[in-house]
């Protein structure tokens, strides 16, 4: 049966292969004891810096493999296939390591992209505050110069990885009255001094992520962890998650793919009425939907990530539409499994009832589904006025 | 540095493998091809004394041209060097005739410092071929080894046994064969899947190993498979009925008719 044909690379196949083994080796079978018990995926954090795949998005002479948005997409995909619990604990640290790529200054990067890049230590990335989520403006984090240091004070949180990476790319004001260009990138270690977590969240899914406060009391720091410009923290920040979006539709796609399997194995071999399930016309279509939204997710997004690794400017409406859609998708996805695998679907004996929790998120977090549809909106109104 | 050469072998996953009830024979449409699985622990074994003494390794299989796969593998884990031998000629060989081609090869790479193998192979499962190498490498060699220790004096090793275990310490060079239970194979790396992709791997046939016909392949086997069949287990199914002291009896009966009891 003819499959579609994206056309990849032999590099890019083998990161496919790769981050599919790993999924499949690795992940799936301790998936339901991490969702089960929260713990820290740290096994398998090992096996991922093993296998380069923190490198990818790397430039090479900083220990990556110095590809782009595209193969990142790929590795999140296959990985996300396994659990997205765990490959956003992966795609955290890519979060975390970008705007360094990005921004960092020759030191910087030579200072923190070799330890991401071999998985030696976790990124993340810290935006959200308790008021100030959609509406990032809002941040209370401030920063303030002190002679050589920086003097960092508020909260953030839900921020991925808190308390289990050790680099974190921080978005604080350094001058409120000047709004959004008021803000600053900074990055932060654990260990520095004034910088604590707060309590581990519980969530409903994506339970093999960790998720934490992050309380800064007086946090000093040296003048040098500045990253990019003075005032240049909201530019930082969209451009990280513009290029981090079409990742998180392509954890969609994995997540995807994943229910669909599952509900077709299932279908084949579950009877009723004497018959496989399968043969009903009323399972044959939710199926039918299911493999034709998931090829459309992930056409998407490989098309998205190709357009943004050819030109990065002025991305934010298609790495939105990417997100939004992919993600959408996942979560009629995972929902129609449950509903095929019916009464079963619904126990914890078959992933497919973790598969529905995790998906939730995918539409709130890097930017919820309306945050996304007001950039395409917004995009939309600034296209149509050209003309 | 240490020289370490690890024998791997490439068998059919045994998670697709059918039988064709008839003729006895695997049936190899279909049918995928992987390292044998304890081969791997053989492989992390070796990599796992590079990565805290350093060490060049040497992966080596006898097999038909297409097992040129199963190295490129474990050279994307970390192996150095790889060796696939391959002759029309070695067909059919068993464990003496094929720990001969292994020998040759060992000896024409140059001196080694260990040899590690898996303990038996899913397969042929005769677990010989280890320590029939050593023998025609003149080492000595410790099988059914679950862990392992490079110390000054030699290898410490950890042997199951039927009654617990031996801690045995061998001086190099010395051969073993490890059990699945030693370690948790790696994963590849991307690095070093590009890398495999463009290694060289030399092939080497008899000749190139200085070995004659009488030495290799089925002439060189004594061993003859008389018969290959798939083993059926045909279950009787009888439900007993009756309370439970009466269901106990009456099973109890049938198994001692059976010989069970």
């Amino acid at each position: 049966m003819a499959q579609v044909n994206y056309f990849l690379t032999e590099e890019q196949q083998m990161i496919v292969e790769l981050a599919h083994k790993i999924a499949i080796e690795k992940i799936v079978p301790i998936r339901a004891r991490l969702d089960e018990t929260e713990e820290f995926p740290w096994e398998i954090m090992k096996d991922l810096a093993q296998s380069d795949l923190f490198g990818v998005y790397i430039p090479e002479e900083y220990g990556g493999i110095g590809k782009g948005c595209f193969e990142i997409c790929l590795a999140l995909e296959q990985l996300a296939y396994g659990c997205i619990g765990v490959t956003t604990t992966f795609a955290a640290s890519a979060l975390g390591g970008y705007p360094i790529v990005m921004f960092g200054s020759e030191e910087q990067k030579k200072r923190y992209l070799p330890d991401i890049a071999a998985g030696r230590r976790l990124g993340a990335f810290a935006l959200t505050e308790a008021n100030a989520g959609s509406d990032a403006a809002g941040i209370q984090t401030s920063a303030v110069e002190d002679g050589d240091h920086w003097v960092l004070n508020g909260t953030k949180q839900w921020i991925t990885s808190a308390g289990d990476a050790e680099i974190y790319t921080v978005i604080a004001m350094t001058d409120r009255h000047k709004g959004p260009r008021g803000a600053t990138a900074f990055l932060v270690e654990k260990g520095d001094p004034g910088f604590s977590f707060g309590k581990k969240e519980k969530k409903m899914g994506l339970r093999a992520s960790s998720t934490r406060e992050m309380v800064f009391a007086d946090c000093r720091i040296p003048k040098d962890r500045m990253l990019g410009k003075r005032g240049q923290g909201f530019i930082i920040a969209l451009k990280t998650l513009d290029f981090a979006r079409p990742g998180i539709g392509a954890i969609g796609v994995g997540l995807s793919q994943a229910a669909l399997d599952e509900a077709v194995s299932y279908a084949k071999q579950r009877v009723q009425f004497g018959q496989y399930i399968i043969s009903f016309q009323a399972i044959q279509h939710m199926l039918a939907d299911m493999a034709t939204q998931t090829e459309a997710a992930r056409a998407l997004v490989y098309s998205v990530a190709r357009t943004i690794d050819a030109d990065s400017r002025d991305i934010a409406k298609i790495s939105a539409m990417a997100k939004l859609f992919a993600t959408d998708v996942a979560m009629k996805v995972t929902t129609d499994a449950v509903q095929v695998l019916g009464g079963y679907g619904y126990m914890k004996d078959y992933p497919v009832e973790k598969m529905m929790r995790d998906a939730k998120v995918l539409q709130i977090y890097e930017g919820t589904n309306q945050i996304q549809r007001n950039v395409i909106g917004q995009a939309l109104n600034k296209e149509y006025s050209k003309v | 540095m240490l020289n370490i050469a690890v024998c791997i072998k490439q068998v059919p996953d045994a998670r697709t493998v059918r039988f064709d009830k008839e003729t006895g024979m695997m049936i190899r449409d279909g049918v995928e091809t992987v390292i044998n699985p304890v081969d791997l622990n053989a492989l992390e074994a070796a990599l796992a004394i590079k990565d805290s003494h350093g060490a060049q390794i040497h992966v080596l299989t006898m097999g038909p041209p297409s097992a040129d796969k199963a190295l490129r593998d474990a050279l994307s884990m970390g192996a150095d060097f790889a060796y696939l031998l391959s002759d029309r000629a070695f067909a059919g060989a068993d464990t003496l005739a094929t720990t001969r081609v292994l020998a040759k090869a060992i000896q024409k790479i140059g001196p080694m410092d260990m040899v590690i193998c898996g303990n038996q192979s899913v397969d042929g499962d005769t677990a010989q071929v280890g320590p029939g190498l050593a023998v025609r490498l003149d080492m000595p060699s410790v099988a059914y080894v679950s862990a392992l220790e490079l110390k000054p004096e030699g290898l410490e090793c950890r042997r199951m046994t039927g009654y617990g275990h031996d801690s045995v310490l061998v001086r190099l060079p010395a051969l073993v064969t490890v059990m699945p239970s030693i370690n948790t194979h790696r994963m590849p790396s991307l690095k070093g899947k590009m890398k495999a992709k463009s290694a060289a791997i030399p092939v080497w046939n008899a000749d190139a190993l200085g070995l004659s016909a009488d030495e290799i392949g089925l002439v060189g086997s004594p061993t003859r498979v008389l018969n290959i069949f798939v083993r059926s287990f045909e279950a009787r199914k009888e439900r007993l009925e009756g309370d439970t002291e009466t269901q106990v009896s009456a099973l109890c009966e049938r198994l001692a008719a059976a010989g069970v009891l």
